[in-house]
């Protein structure tokens, strides 16, 4: 039990220092123009190589993720907001399930 | 000037995304006879989904503290370029402590969201952000270690999807109106894919498959596109 405390103890210590280091002792404003473009891009990126593939594993099935998937990119590209185009999705995947629950 | 209600409405995709990852992790740690309570102790001081499931599974094979600090250490090591980043985008008049605080809950997503928001960031806006992502987190493996078995698999399966409708609502957009932010966009989701999938990777861990793909798109987009003052 004091292996595991300890352990968590560790792992908490090291989710933490590498997230409030910069924020709580970088008071600084970056001036280099490249650094400044590259914490630019940074979210974009990020964002681009959470998305994929994680969404295609992201429900049991690989049909339900892909219907969700492309339920979810076309009110994207409409432009709807956050909350919308992700509970379309996961509609979009619900009911994709219970299609295929329903033709077996 | 961005509100903790402005903040709090934007977890609520974020938090339904995690809800089912933590519930699992729940699962996975009851499943493997780990005390009760541990995963849930786990999920509230640890809030990373990568770094938590390495962690555990480290202390199921019984590895010494200095393997477990320097996996996480290389896990983790990608919130220290979001840290920086968010440095840059916080009010500066944000004191020690409530740098402190918010710093805890800087996770993929929070930063994704965060880092989007053209105005200062605002300690209100920033605590809003991570409140239902931080109960969603915790409480969803509390939920896990209790119940195992709350939802249909069907329900908890759809919710999988929502952390990623929210992610392609974020990027779509703007990738539609500049040609640069698309370019990073497909790089980073066609290296990601590239070391996913690709056997000769399977030796990087996930979070370094993740960091890389980020790193290097960004990395070209920086260099290729260079942003003007005021980014």
């Amino acid at each position: 039990m004091i292996y595991y405390l300890i352990g968590v103890l560790i792992m908490a210590a090291f989710s933490y220092i590498p997230r409030f280091l910069p924020l709580t002792f970088y008071r600084k404003k970056i001036e280099s123009p490249y650094l400044q473009s590259l914490l630019y891009y940074l979210p974009y990126a990020a964002l681009g190589a959470l998305t994929f593939p994680g969404i295609f594993h992201a429900t049991p099935h690989l049909y339900e993720s892909l219907a969700g998937a492309t339920v979810a990119f076309y009110f994207a590209f409409r432009n709807k907001s956050l909350i919308f185009v992700a509970v379309s999705g996961m509609i979009a995947c619900y009911v994709a399930y219970l299609i295929m629950t329903y033709i077996h | 000037m961005l509100t903790y209600k402005t903040g709090l409405k934007k977890g609520i995709p974020i938090a339904l995304g995690y809800f089912p990852v933590s519930f699992s992790f729940g699962v996975l740690c009851v499943s493997h006879q780990l005390p009760l309570g541990l995963a849930t102790l786990i999920s509230f001081t640890n809030v990373t989904s990568s770094g938590q499931f390495a962690g555990v599974n480290l202390m199921l094979s019984q590895s010494t503290y200095f393997e477990i600090a320097l996996t996480l250490l290389m896990i983790n090591a990608r919130y220290f370029l979001m840290s920086l980043s968010l440095s840059q985008k916080i009010e500066e008049k944000m004191t020690t402590l409530q740098r402190l605080l918010i710093s805890f809950v800087v996770t993929d997503e929070t930063f994704a969201i965060a880092s989007l928001e053209s105005q200062p960031l605002t300690f209100s806006y920033m605590a809003g952000l991570m409140t239902l992502p931080f109960l969603g987190w915790g409480l969803g493996s509390l939920c896990g270690e209790l119940i195992m078995d709350l939802l249909p698999a069907s329900v908890q399966g759809a919710m999988g999807i929502a952390l990623y409708g929210m992610f392609l609502a974020l990027i779509v957009p703007p990738s539609r109106k500049s040609k640069e932010v698309a370019i990073v966009v497909v790089l980073s989701v066609a290296l990601h894919c590239l070391l996913h999938y690709v056997p000769l990777f399977a030796f990087m861990g996930d979070g370094f498959k993740l960091i890389t793909s980020i790193l290097i798109s960004a990395a070209v987009g920086a260099k290729l596109y260079p942003k003007e003052e005021n980014v």
